[in-house]
């Protein structure tokens, strides 16, 4: 008798099931300690985390995490709801490559000599809008912002010429259906919270962003 | 527009009493707080890096209580038994290093059984932080995935935000416990402080929601056109204090309501829409019957998979309705076809406006045959043996019969943890403490400590095993120097029982180590000058309870019981709950 509906479920879940690069948007307080109360809800899961950038946000006092994971949409619903559950923590959006627009930053060390002598390498930086951020007798150091593919691409091409040293930021992401926290932050400052507020909103919405 | 003259108006009383300063120590300032929200017993043990507060302490002895456990684990149960019995929060003290570190499984139990506590540990001095000092240890980091807030205070001027903010933090929302850890310069320093202010407010916490009406609707059309709707409620209606109103939902509604052991005497087992017991030692109709419902109503539970078994075959063919304060778990583990966020006691009146009056009597009769079919089979027997040895669930049926179900039970983990939830009879809300999530043998016998320190005017009887007992025995001294009236009954099978059952039935008998001997339990409470009976007939068995229940004082009765019994029915670990054996 249990199994009836077994299908239909399966059906459901296998849609829920391919992972995907989400970028998690947490809007945080500024506190010692938080980082790690949010990177343990991952290591609990023994979920890995791929990047994951702080920074302040749009409002002063409040910070901004980007984490990117590869996991399926429900188990990434779920690690917002455990990550928007921590005190400190004001809201969780999660989004697909496809909802943001994101940028990383790459710094390449490569040897002054190699590229004067060597024209092809110039091409290369051109062709991959570098731009010399350090040129010292020695070394070049050539600044990249793009999507990982991008930056990667450049490390690839810049192996034959002696690249001394490389590095690449966290992602950094906007999203691109959000009006900004701001009005949300009045909600969560009002003294009496959800006597006026419309609540439960996630439940609307939970299947394009997470808001509690 | 009332919530806006509040907040104008706030100020300005904080403005009048913040006159009256109040210049002492960041101990002394600890203290106030802990009085200011209505703290009256603490259980801690002292040591170096909390020596300051508990050298302010001794000025307070008046006003605050403070019990001198044994073992910080001790201390951390007790007060999560206090906590469970009284509604109130639970606080302990320990010091830093193996002090804090023992408060650990506390902690976790706590957090995973939402028991609302407040644990203030000592720390050394802000400047020899990360030097690996005497008794250092990094307490904030190694609780923090054991917390629901934990913070360290360095500095004295600290104190009252942060003991304002525990509070509210540890008993709004979903209950849990926080961790200050404060470092002996703050517990030292003296300051110019502002009256104690409660907090009732932290921007980035919302511990409820207002209740969005149109998920009351949606849930009371799935319920008023259900044939076999079937609710399962957990500890959030005791946590919630939502049993009246939780009471008048099922009453008006007519819906069969089981419960998970943890919201076992939310309402009275003789109630005539209380079904029993879920999950893998739970009661035959109410699993079998999951899987037939067509729609679920879960309050305030966790579908812990004690209680779904094996989730892809879990009510399946059920609309599922779930509501929770915390909105992590709907969702977390089955589905909601309606989720509804909100505490329970605004949420269930508003339920109980919509839902239509019914009956749901043929649905019901399903149950009791069910039912039937377990008496016949497990509980007849188990509660009415032929054989000469004594079983668990007789040694409850007398309890049932002599306290008539006021008792408070305290259990521990294991076999007599299940027997005793299965047939325990409870009149009384918060009458069933036991270690849920976390499953913490050791528990039994501090928690009973603290629950009676919670509950002075009932009786509570510690029903443990004779493995979970030598957990935690140093706790008999807690009771010896400070007299509380615990009633401590083992139930001795010479075996870890439980683990012992699972080896029996999945693991070919190989009985690997859980074969365990015990001390002269009568003895050990005696040396604790604590007056003990052991029974190994039954046929001085309801006397020796009846003795051990009118004693005045605290008692321990060991009752040796037979050695190779199960607990049935059972659902088999990756069963289905519809797969439950009678034997």
């Amino acid at each position: 008798m249990s199994t009836e509906n077994t299908l239909e479920h399966t059906i459901t879940k296998a849609d829920f099931e391919g992972k995907q690069e989400y970028t998690i948007t947490v809007y945080a307080e500024n506190r010692i300690g938080l980082l790690n109360r949010i990177a343990i809800i991952f290591s609990k899961r023994k979920i890995n985390i791929e990047s994951l950038n702080t920074s302040p946000s749009e409002i002063d006092g409040i910070h901004r995490f980007n984490i990117v994971i590869t996991e399926s949409y429900e188990v990434v619903r779920k690690l917002a709801r455990q990550i928007e559950k921590q005190i400190e923590v004001l809201k969780v959006y999660f989004n697909t490559n496809e909802e943001i627009i994101w940028q990383e930053l790459a710094l390449y060390k490569v040897s002054t000599d190699e590229i004067a002598e060597k024209v092809t390498v110039e091409r290369l930086l051109r062709q991959y809008g570098a731009s010399a951020v350090v040129i010292r007798k020695d070394y070049t150091v050539f600044a990249v912002t793009g999507h990982r593919e991008e930056t990667d691409a450049l490390v690839k091409a810049l192996e034959p010429y002696e690249l001394i040293e490389f590095v690449r930021s966290a992602r950094v992401a906007i999203i691109k259906d959000s009006a900004g926290f701001h009005e949300k932050l009045k909600e969560f400052e009002a003294f009496e919270p959800g006597e006026e507020l419309v609540e439960n909103e996630f439940l609307d919405k939970g299947e394009k962003i997470f808001t509690m | 527009m009332e919530t806006a003259q509040d907040t104008i108006q706030q100020p300005e009383a904080k403005a009048e009493t913040s006159k009256t300063l109040f210049k002492g120590t960041g101990s002394q300032m600890l203290l106030n707080g802990l009085i200011e929200e209505g703290v009256t017993t603490i259980f801690g043990y002292p040591g170096g890096a909390i020596m300051p507060i508990y050298d302010a302490l001794y000025d307070y002895a008046e006003k605050l209580q403070h019990i001198l456990v044994r073992h910080e684990q001790g201390g951390i149960h007790a007060a999560q038994g206090f906590a469970r019995t009284s509604g109130k929060v639970g606080v302990c003290f320990a010091t830093s290093g193996p002090g804090a570190t023992n408060l650990v499984t506390g902690l976790a139990d706590a957090q995973i059984d939402s028991t609302p506590l407040v644990c203030i540990t000592g720390q050394v001095f802000a400047h020899l932080l990360g030097t690996d000092a005497f008794q250092e240890t990094d307490v904030i980091n190694i609780t923090t995935p054991v917390t629901k807030w934990n913070y360290q205070v360095t500095d004295a001027k600290e104190i009252p935000e942060v003991l304002a903010k525990a509070f509210y933090i540890a008993k709004s929302g979903r209950p849990g416990p926080v961790l200050i850890d404060i470092t002996k310069n703050a517990q030292l320093q003296v300051e110019e402080f502002p009256a104690y202010v409660k907090c009732n407010h932290i921007r980035s916490y919302r511990p409820k929601p207002k209740v969005r009406v149109e998920y009351i609707e949606q849930a009371a059309a799935l319920i008023n056109s259900a044939k076999k709707p079937f609710i399962l409620f957990g500890q959030g209606v005791i946590l919630g204090k939502a049993e009246n109103e939780f009471k008048t939902f099922i009453e008006k509604s007519g819906i069969p309501a089981a419960w998970t052991i943890l919201g076992d005497g939310a309402i009275p087992t003789s109630h005539s829409l209380n079904v029993g017991m879920l999950g893998m030692h739970g009661n035959y109709g109410p699993n079998v019957l999951t899987n037939e419902c067509d729609v679920l109503i879960a309050i305030g539970m966790r579908f812990d998979d004690r209680v779904t078994g094996r989730l892809d075959k879990y009510a399946k063919q059920a609309k599922v309705i779930h509501l929770d304060i915390d909105p992590a778990e709907i969702d977390k583990n089955v589905k909601a076809d309606v989720g509804v966020w909100g505490d329970c006691k605004e949420t269930l009146p508003l339920l109980t406006n919509v839902v239509n009056e019914n009956k749901h009597e043929d649905w019901l009769a399903r149950f009791r045959d069910y039912n039937q079919q377990e008496i016949d089979q497990v509980i007849t027997p188990e509660l009415y043996p032929t054989s000469d040895e004594m079983t668990m669930g007789e040694v409850l049926r007398n309890i049932n019969e002599i306290c008539g179900g006021d008792a408070v039970i305290v259990t521990d983990v294991g076999q007599h943890q299940m027997v005793a939830c299965r047939y325990a009879k409870f009149n009384n809300t918060r009458s069933n403490i036991t270690s849920g999530g976390l499953g913490t043998m050791g528990f039994g016998l501090p928690a009973a400590i603290g629950a009676k320190y919670g509950a002075p005017e009932k009786t509570v009887i510690a029903i443990i095993g004779d493995g979970g007992f030598q957990m935690t025995p140093q706790e008999l001294g807690t009771i010896m120097q400070f007299g509380a009236a615990v009633k401590i009954l083992i139930l001795n099978n010479r075996f870890l029982g439980m683990v012992r059952q699972w080896q029996q039935l999945f693991h070919d008998k190989r009985y690997s180590f859980v074969n365990i001997t015990s001390p002269d339990f009568v003895a050990l409470a005696k040396a604790y000058y604590i007056e003990a009976d052991k029974v190994d007939e039954r046929a001085n068995l309801r006397k020796a309870l009846e003795t051990m229940i009118n004693h005045d004082g605290s008692y321990l009765l060991e009752v040796m019981v037979g050695r190779e019994n199960n607990v049935f029915p059972m659902v088999p670990q990756g069963m289905s709950v519809s797969e439950i054996r009678l034997k």
